[in-house]
């Protein structure tokens, strides 16, 4: 923020010598220098924002018609879908919406792992990138709760019944998790606030990802620092013209899916209201935890070993929380990504073996979700855990391994050298 | 003492869970008949709607079989305005039950012909009910029937037209009957559809087939009563954005003319 703007504008020039809001506006999202060699890759980040503030507006107006009681719920988000003026469309809007939520945030991760986003100086930006998805994880979680289906009772019965895994003071915990000893009206209440704040919890720690992204700058495809201004294109009208193609493809996506196939991504299950007498044959989360939920699951029986457990004389770690270990751990590795990563150079592009490494990774990830959605039995196990370790491998053998072996390709000296040279 | 107990209680949750999928690893993988319907499918996914004279056989087949056990507790009888009746055809179709009303100025319950307003009135007061007319097994709500189940209307079509004799050897519990598309093949729900057990009002010839796919379509109405005005909004919806995503790229194009990237 090097010089104070001066608005011809009398108003605005009042407000802003005392606040200086605009200041701040036209510094941030109109001057604002963007590499310029950004692809449509770098639209998701943008888009991701988009989606969180239609989630929550949706989100405030469903919450009016909503009622959060065990014998209401169900009822009343058929009432939305029925007689509530657009309440179908606001409802599908909202369910679609979490979907594309994880679309766009998963797909704005993976652009990071293939370009290093990460890497220095953009650790702490990408750290909270990480809280945002746990975050997500959690409001997500606890809003598929709320319409009080067979598949939100019992994957609340499920995921609450994963900290019963921990040491001593699992069974307390879970019982003041839930404030009764089931999955029951106390915890719908909780879990209706927890979900109506906790979106208010990531638009903060969103404004914290962008406030970081703007000291450092975007990351960019070629991956090398920004020297000149003619490496920068303007915030606006630059990129605010590029994110709105990228939105406008979205928004075609988004329409389509919840116009035309509104319970794509939903289980049917979850239109029988809950009965926590009758467990369905399959508890399956959503599409976008299998892979999460395939690894929970992938931790053997005697991981530990039995000889440890005798030898100790008792099992201090189940398989049940070597699982959830397991699951967190998915996760918590990528809070230390940036210090796994021993390569300086950040793009894939030259990075020619990891690159393969990259496609493999993402293969994987796919295969988890394919095994996180089957019942775990026969082969599905036993393809489970080789995806499993192989995930973790990736961070904690291929990462740190392929910054010493790797030889990357020569970089080019700038932004602009490669425009350059192809032009001249 | 401690872990011998949780070390039994694990045993048994193992087992039970190994029991559970091993019971559905055994059952196999059920083909339902892939049907044309004229809400759904292909391109009626988009401009698909519900056939007003199908949805109208459908109701009285609902009114004149499956009301017998089932409930529709979601659906209000105004709703049948979209169906194409008038309304003093759902005045009249609402009257025809009896629902509870009160209390009344001298604190008592009274019976009065349901009106319009009413949901649809249940055959039966409560689940304990249904179990005990049901031999003990509850027919479920048909609401949300199409979208409660995998295969929605498919899954219908071929529960109502998969009743067979049970294979020779098939252990068939008393009371239960075989059926092709049905989970595990026994259902509780006695065959309910035959040729011409409905005279169709409208004189189209009640085959087994047709009584099935007239209900079908009823059901997949009272699940998604919003279909219709859902589809017809969003080719609105898609053609603004298509026309508007074609002005956002012309419009990135002419910014970006100037600059070498």
């Amino acid at each position: 923020m090097a010089t104070k703007t001066e608005f011809k504008n009398p108003v605005i020039r009042w407000v802003d010598d005392r606040l200086p809001v605009f200041t701040y506006l036209e510094h941030e999202y109109h001057q604002f220098p963007m590499p310029k060699n950004l692809n449509y890759w770098w639209n998701f980040g943008a888009l991701a924002s988009i989606v969180l503030v239609v989630m929550i507006v949706t989100g405030i107006m469903l919450a009016m018609q909503y009622t959060a009681h065990v014998s209401l719920a169900f009822e009343s988000v058929e009432r939305i879908m029925r007689d509530v003026n657009y309440g179908w469309l606001l409802r599908y809007m909202h369910t679609n919406g979490a979907s594309m939520f994880f679309i766009v945030v998963y797909i704005h991760i993976f652009r990071g792992l293939y370009y290093g986003s990460y890497k220095k100086p953009r650790e702490l930006l990408w750290m909270l990138g990480v809280a945002i998805l746990l975050l997500m994880m959690a409001t997500a979680f606890m809003g598929y709760v709320l319409p009080w289906g067979q598949m939100s009772f019992w994957g609340a019965t499920v995921i609450t019944n994963l900290f019963s895994a921990i040491p001593l003071v699992g069974k307390s915990i879970v019982i003041w998790l839930w404030g009764g000893f089931s999955v029951d009206n106390p915890t719908l209440n909780r879990f209706f606030a927890l979900h109506y704040l906790l979106p208010f919890a990531i638009f903060a720690v969103v404004a914290l990802h962008v406030v970081a992204v703007h000291i450092t700058g975007s990351n960019n495809p070629a991956g090398v620092d920004v020297q000149a201004p003619r490496d920068t294109v303007a915030f606006h009208p630059y990129f605010t013209a590029k994110d709105s193609v990228g939105l406008g493809v979205f928004l075609l996506f988004f329409a389509a899916i919840v116009f035309f196939a509104p319970n794509l991504f939903g289980e049917p299950d979850n239109y029988i209201k809950a009965n926590p007498m009758q467990t369905p044959p399959h508890i399956v989360p959503e599409w976008y935890f299998l892979p999460f939920y395939a690894i929970l699951r992938a931790v053997p029986d005697n991981f530990i070993g039995d000889w440890v457990t005798s030898w100790m004389g008792f099992s201090f770690i189940s398989a049940k929380l070597a699982g959830v270990i397991a699951m967190f751990g998915s996760i918590a590795v990528l809070f230390v990504l940036p210090w796994l990563d021993t390569s300086k150079v950040r793009s894939a592009r030259y990075r020619p073996v990891y690159r393969w490494f990259f496609w493999i990774f993402m293969i994987v990830c796919g295969v988890l979700g394919w095994v996180g959605a089957n019942p775990a039995e026969g082969w599905f196990i036993v393809i489970g855990r080789v995806a499993t370790a192989y995930y973790f491998a990736h961070f904690l053998v291929v990462f740190p391994l392929l910054g010493w072996l790797e030889t990357p390709r020569p970089l080019p000296a700038s932004i602009s050298e490669p425009v350059l040279k192809e032009k001249a | 003492m401690m872990r011998s107990t949780m070390r039994t209680l694990i045993i048994a949750a193992a087992a039970m869970v190994v029991g559970a999928t091993a019971a559905q690893a055994s059952g196999e993988k059920i083909e339902l008949p892939a049907r044309n319907w004229s809400w759904q499918g292909g391109w009626n996914n988009v401009f698909g709607s519900f056939d007003r004279a199908q949805l109208q056989r459908g109701l009285q087949i609902y009114t004149e079989v499956c009301s017998g056990c089932h409930s529709l507790k979601l659906v209000t009888y105004r709703n049948l305005a979209a169906l194409g009746y008038s309304e003093d055809e759902v005045k009249a179709y609402a009257g025809a039950h009896e629902v509870q009303d009160g209390p009344n100025d001298d604190g008592e319950m009274f019976m009065r012909p349901a009106l319009p307003s009413d949901r649809f009135v249940s055959p039966f007061a409560n689940d304990q009910a249904a179990r005990a007319s049901n031999n003990g097994a509850l027919p479920p709500d048909l609401s949300l029937i199409a979208k409660a189940r995998k295969g929605g209307a498919n899954y219908i079509f071929g529960i109502l037209t998969g009743y067979e004799e049970a294979p020779e050897g098939f252990p068939l519990s008393e009371g239960m009957n075989y059926n092709h598309y049905f989970a595990g093949h026994q259902i509780a729900m006695a065959q309910p559809l035959m040729d011409d057990v409905v005279t169709y009002a409208d004189g189209t010839a009640a085959t087994t087939e047709q009584l099935a796919s007239d209900i079908t379509a009823f059901l997949a109405w009272t699940a998604e009563p919003e279909l219709e005005e859902r589809k017809s909004m969003g080719v609105r919806v898609m053609i603004f954005l298509a026309f508007f995503t074609i002005l956002l790229i012309a419009v990135k194009r002419r910014v970006w003319a100037d600059v070498k990237h």
